[in-house]
């Protein structure tokens, strides 16, 4: 018996099929997305990334923020994703400026979709980077310390320096007297990103995303 | 070792290769069919034992990433400024090391032999088989390095970078190439199931890796479809690649260790085309919520039900098979393996249905739970499958027998129990954390305080009501934290059972096993047993 013609073709139709189903289609229905203008404000959302924005996106993408941070509030029976104040529910409009999507699988730590709005303060994200178990005790956040410099004060302090409180012990990363924590560029970029994730605006449903 | 009678060559001769049900038999010489298999082993060797021995350093490294990784989420200040070492970094270096490294090469190695012994053909153009290995390995330490580096592409399951993943491209092709080769100078005419499955992966990886690879890296679609696509992939990566690998080699070896058919032939083929058909639909359901269109999640979840035929009659199969001849199990380390991961695999495939359904999916996505239900279907039911095949092959191959049964047994019972608890541990962390993130009125920990463990814990879930009052988000990963050092314990079991493993295939590729004269059981075999004969 020689099944390899029938083995051969089963194996194509049923797998073009699934093809045909999960890639092919939802690229089609979507491919059109743009921008909407809210009349009322005259804004367009969502807007494009700016250059440093990109660039802490690729800081994002670098250190795998991904694997602990989800960036999509979902909708559905339980409703607390909402309530826990990470946003209304997400549009597939929301992510046309984003490559590679980065919804996410886990949440080991809180979703990021909208931790624009959430926390504003890049002097915040900035500590919270350098050391998450002082800034918030409990957290098993990675600490991205090699993000920051530590260096001698020469001449004038850098404007860009950490400012520390006095509960900041050295234990915690507090520099010495007359050194300082200056973040890279890359820090500041990846908070830059950060503070843009702000998905608060109002859209009209798209097409069929609705459940 | 283990098993059938004895290597070809030896006093095989008196056994039956062949798998079939008597409808399908044909006389052959068996005299000639043990020189047949003798003349396929030695042919395998070289290709086979290089992707073999490839696979158990990349075990190794892939190990102690993950060991790393899982200190990490509980003692995050853990080797915590080290840039390369981070846990967005060494989380998805393990991952890859495992998929790419361990499991692809493992499964390739025994692919290339099964597809000899089925085909009944020694192994040809040994080169190609070779130079597709090293292109393998090349590739992996490349995007391993670059994924520790800060290079990754943070897209789970692709986080090589493109120069990585073309060269697995071709190294695949190459293998495809072979297997199309062997396939079409076949002596044997009878295509067995386990032949289906093998034939299938060939074909159907790298229609899905070059489908991701087009459509979300190099010339990327726009917005979410790219996830829809994305998880069609890591969905099918698992599904079409190495559950037909492990599938193939569970059929295979069931019968060939106690030397009996497949319960039912017809069966075999229905599990095989309902799989076809339903497993490449089921991607979507990881994304039950997010912002896709609802009939793609839908589509999906609907498939995924689907997926008890294929995994009721394979169950059926593989377990009937089996009960006839459940003392073996004592003797026999290839079959206690491989019957192990048949078991998860069962496990894996009934959990993973109902988890696409969104009543389920809704509170435990997102979740620990998700971890253990990836480490039960890729280590409960391929890797355990994988190890049970290279304890049967490589003897073969390199004609020395395992040095040490107690070392076996210590791979066994560490790697059971360890990869078992992982799954208990991880999906309690989790039930806690999905139901904690969907509001349970108290955190756990709070109320297993105040009742203690099993007050608590009924406490808990007679709380858990839709929109009570938040569980803080940092309470739930307080609460998550217990588990998490419970599972790096029970990665650490694995460890040991990992470094028992190595060891003994360091020892037999090193030619310091015992000069073969029969197979390296657990125990000597009083009854005369059925897999000491062979029949």
């Amino acid at each position: 018996m020689n099944y390899g013609p029938l083995l051969f073709l089963g194996a194509f139709l049923t797998f073009a099929s699934a093809w045909l189903g999960l890639v092919f289609f939802p690229a089609h229905q979507l491919k059109d997305l743009q921008p909407v203008t809210v009349e009322a404000s005259a804004e367009t959302h969502p807007r494009a990334y700016s250059g440093e924005e990109l660039q802490g996106r690729a800081v994002y993408i670098s250190e795998g923020c991904v694997y602990c941070h989800s960036q999509q509030s979902r909708g559905g029976m339980y409703l607390a994703d909402e309530q826990r104040g990470w946003g209304r529910r997400s549009m597939p409009r929301d992510y046309i400026y984003d490559n590679p999507v980065l919804l996410g699988t886990m949440r080991t730590g809180p979703d990021l979709v909208n931790i624009g709005a959430r926390q504003p303060s890049a002097d915040w994200h900035l500590k919270h980077l350098y050391n998450p178990q002082k800034m918030v005790p409990g957290s098993i956040m990675a600490p991205f310390g090699f993000l920051f410099e530590m260096r001698k004060i020469e001449g004038e302090p850098s404007p860009d320096a950490l400012r520390f409180d006095a509960g900041w012990t050295a234990d915690d990363g507090a520099p010495a007297a007359g050194y300082e924590v200056v973040p890279t560029q890359r820090a500041k970029a990846l908070v830059a990103y950060l503070k843009s994730l702000d998905h608060t605006y109002e859209l009209p449903a798209a097409n069929g995303a609705g459940q | 070792m283990s098993s059938i009678p004895a290597p070809a060559g030896e006093v095989a001769g008196k056994s039956d290769d062949r798998l079939d049900p008597p409808g399908f038999e044909m006389t052959i010489d068996q005299a000639d069919l043990a020189a047949q298999r003798a003349e396929i082993d030695r042919s395998c060797r070289w290709p086979v034992l290089f992707f073999y021995g490839s696979a158990t350093a990349w075990l190794l490294v892939g190990t102690v990433l993950a060991l790393i990784a899982s200190i990490k989420l509980h003692s995050p200040t853990f080797l915590g400024n080290i840039s390369w070492l981070t846990f967005g970094r060494v989380r998805p270096a393990h991952l890859d090391v495992v998929a790419f490294g361990w499991a692809s090469m493992v499964g390739l190695g025994t692919l290339l032999w099964l597809m000899c012994r089925l085909c009944r053909v020694p192994l040809r153009y040994p080169a190609m088989v070779v130079l597709a290995g090293v292109l393998w390995n090349v590739a992996v330490t490349a995007g391993t390095i670059a994924v520790l580096a800060g290079q990754g592409t943070s897209i789970e399951w692709i986080e090589f970078p493109m120069y990585c993943t073309f060269m697995l491209f071709i190294s695949f092709a190459l293998i495809g190439l072979w297997a199309m080769l062997t396939f079409g100078t076949r002596k044997e005419g009878h295509v067995y199931v386990s032949q289906w499955y093998l034939f299938a992966a060939v074909f159907w990886f790298p229609w899905v890796y070059a489908s991701v690879q087009m459509l979300v890296v190099i010339a990327p679609v726009k917005g979410v479809p790219q996830e829809s696509i994305h998880w069609w992939f890591g969905h099918n990566v698992l599904g079409v690649f190495f559950t037909p690998m492990g599938l193939a080699t569970i059929y295979y070896l069931i019968p060939k260790v106690i030397g009996r058919p497949i319960y039912s032939y017809y069966l075999s083929i229905l599990g095989f085309w309902s799989l076809a058909l339903f497993y490449n639909w089921a991607g979507a359901h990881h994304m039950v919520g997010g912002p896709l269109p609802a009939w793609l999640v839908t589509v999906s979840a609907v498939a995924s039900i689907m997926m008890f035929i294929p995994v009721i009659t394979t169950a059926i199969n593989h377990h009937m098979t089996t009960y006839k001849s459940f003392g073996a199990l004592q003797y026999s380390p290839t079959l206690r393996f491989v019957v192990f991961g048949a078991m998860m695999y069962t496990l894996v495939s009934f959990q993973g249905s109902l988890m696409s359904v969104r009543i389920f999916n809704e509170p435990f996505h997102f979740t620990h739970h998700t971890i253990a239900h990836a480490h039960i279907g890729l280590y409960g039911f391929y890797t355990m499958v994988m190890f049970g095949a290279m304890y049967y092959i490589v003897p073969r191959l390199t004609g020395r027998e395992w040095a040490s049964a107690r070392l076996i047994r210590v791979h066994f019972w560490a790697a059971s129990i360890g990869i078992f608890a992982m799954f208990v541990t991880l999906t309690i962390g989790g039930v806690i954390q999905g139901f904690e993130l969907n509001q349970a009125s108290e955190p756990f920990n709070k109320l297993v305080g105040q009742h203690g463990l099993l007050d608590g814990t009924i406490k808990f879930f007679e709380g858990f009501k839709r929109q009570n009052g938040a569980v803080s988000f940092i309470d739930v990963v307080r609460d998550t934290i217990p588990w998490l050092w419970i599972r790096s314990g029970t990665g650490i079991l694995l460890f040991i059972g990992h470094l028992a493993f190595g060891w003994l295939v360091w020892l037999n590729l090193s030619g310091r096993g015992k000069k073969r004269t029969g197979p390296t059981l657990f125990r000597t075999d009083p009854k005369g047993y059925a897999i000491a004969t062979g029949r």
